[in-house]
């Protein structure tokens, strides 16, 4: 349905968009959002560079990334950890399982939680929504078991604490207070008590790693964390820690969309700059 | 089977979502995507009874245990009952039951947990000032740059400040809000915000793929 759209309609829609005839492509069509045309577009582009930086990855391309500090030090924060006897704090984020910062959240916590049952070091996961739980239950598990330590996983790892955002901090914050965890590791979306923890964090003396794609939380992390991992980099992190070609591929095929995002934007204040952009600019506006 | 359930199951709930964002209301794709929309409300609702059983259990642990703290433990155990055993039953028996205004839940949380909430927002200010403490103590070129910026910011953000800003030179205020907030400021933060989108975007297309299955604790 899909690819005979974009065979057959794709072409006459790109054609009459560019031709700066915005009443051309009122949408008619009974189905399909022909309004959204350009958004299609940059997903299938999108697609497309992901998939062909995967591909080369599969037949064994060496694909560069650069250091991510905040990544590199994970191990080392539980290796501390384990040292000193105390556990490791690990918060994917504030939000719901159906937000992606969570999901990248969890993504972490299983490389995490792999080098904590290594290490034999204590995890402790506090959560705020019970599907986060349930999710975060199965990924530490798993982790436990594919390392061989499945009769040290302990359920309670875990834990549902607070549903409540500010009942939540304070419930972290007396477990950071009281528990001394050696390593707090922040992984996901956060709002007003990413300072909250990380500054109780800081004063409980623990290493601490943030990173949230939260643009407005990321100076409160940076000015309390020892690491912080900003935007992007949450998502690359599972891809960083597997060091699987794979993912890496998706992570080259992100850097070539940026690429040409900014080509776009310089073509655009060139185009501005001249008071000739605006059939340009309306290309990216989605409706 | 564990393995590759999960994964059809991801592969197309995304892909309806995806299809729907690109159809019209009422059309095939967006109707089923409502419906997902549904189950996953319905599976959140259920779910929430892992939850009650999660904090029971780790609570009252502490305090079988004596561990440090058990005191606030019994205050969670004893908080979770009150305001949850009321709050489930039927308004019929009492005004006083279920969630509606008036009842014991509605006091709880608007006489305890919303002035609770509200004090610990407060606190806010002061791990701030702690922390900017910190961070803008001048040992670094970048960190008397981030210093003075940071200065001049948040006197523009309160009126006294702007009005002595406006003292010193009359095009100051104008040139923190022109330069920095909206230049300097705004060009990092879509910066980000562009990375961030493609970030996670990546990731979602990994997952729908299934070449990343991480998020279920594998690979």
């Amino acid at each position: 349905m899909v690819m005979s759209f974009i065979l057959t309609q794709l072409p006459l829609l790109l054609v009459q968009i560019s031709s700066g005839t915005p009443g051309a492509v009122t949408p008619t069509d009974p189905l399909f959002r022909v309004d959204r045309i350009n958004a299609l577009v940059m997903v299938l582009l999108f697609s497309a560079a992901v998939l062909i930086y995967t591909r080369w990855a599969r037949r064994g391309k060496k694909l560069f990334v650069r250091k991510i500090a905040g990544l590199d030090a994970v191990e080392e924060a539980v290796g501390r950890a384990t040292e000193m006897g105390r556990p490791v704090l690990f918060i994917p984020g504030l939000q719901e399982l159906d937000d992606i910062e969570t999901i990248a959240g969890i993504s972490i916590l299983g490389r995490v939680a792999r080098i904590t049952a290594q290490y034999e070091t204590p995890l402790v996961v506090p959560v705020r929504y019970p599907l986060v739980l349930a999710a975060g239950q199965e990924v530490v598990e798993q982790a436990y078991r594919e390392v061989g330590r499945q009769d040290a996983y302990n359920k309670d790892t875990v834990q549902y604490v607070a549903g409540e955002q500010m009942a939540f901090a304070a419930t972290v914050n007396g477990m950071m207070m009281r528990d001394r965890p050696a390593a707090n590791i922040y992984m996901g979306a956060f709002f007003a008590e990413s300072l909250l923890l990380a500054e109780t964090g800081n004063a409980a003396g623990s290493i601490q790693i943030a990173g949230t794609a939260r643009p407005e939380q990321i100076p409160f992390f940076i000015a309390a964390c020892d690491y912080t991992l900003m935007g992007e980099e949450l998502y690359a992190a599972s891809a960083y820690l597997s060091h699987e070609p794979l993912l890496l591929g998706g992570l080259k095929g992100q850097d070539l969309m940026k690429v040409l995002i900014a080509l776009a934007v310089i073509i655009g204040v060139v185009l501005v700059a001249f008071n000739s952009g605006t059939t340009y600019l309306s290309w990216f506006q989605v409706r | 089977m564990k393995r590759t359930v999960p994964l059809i199951l991801a592969f197309v709930s995304g892909i309806v979502m995806v299809i729907a964002f690109f159809c019209r209301e009422g059309s095939f794709a967006e109707n089923l995507s409502q419906e997902f929309l549904i189950w996953s409300s319905i599976i959140g609702g259920f779910s929430l009874l892992l939850g009650a059983v999660s904090i029971v259990r780790v609570q009252w642990k502490h305090v079988s245990q004596r561990k440090s703290g058990w005191g606030f433990s019994i205050v969670t155990l004893i908080a979770v009952f009150v305001s949850g055993a009321p709050a489930v039953l039927p308004v019929s028996w009492s005004p006083l039951l279920g969630r509606g205004t008036g009842s014991i839940y509605d006091w709880i949380f608007v006489y305890i947990s919303t002035p609770m909430s509200g004090t610990m927002f407060g606190i806010l200010a002061f791990y701030i000032a702690s922390a900017a403490y910190r961070a803008f103590r001048a040992r670094t070129a970048e960190a008397t740059l981030l210093l003075v910026t940071a200065s001049l910011v948040m006197l523009w953000r309160i009126p006294m400040g702007e009005a002595f800003l406006g003292t010193i030179s009359s095009h100051l205020v104008d040139f923190i809000n022109t330069y920095i907030m909206l230049g300097i400021n705004l060009a990092v933060q879509r910066g980000i915000i562009i990375g961030a989108a493609l970030g996670a975007a990546s990731m979602s297309l990994r997952i729908l793929l299934g070449i990343e299955h991480t998020y279920m604790g594998r690979g």
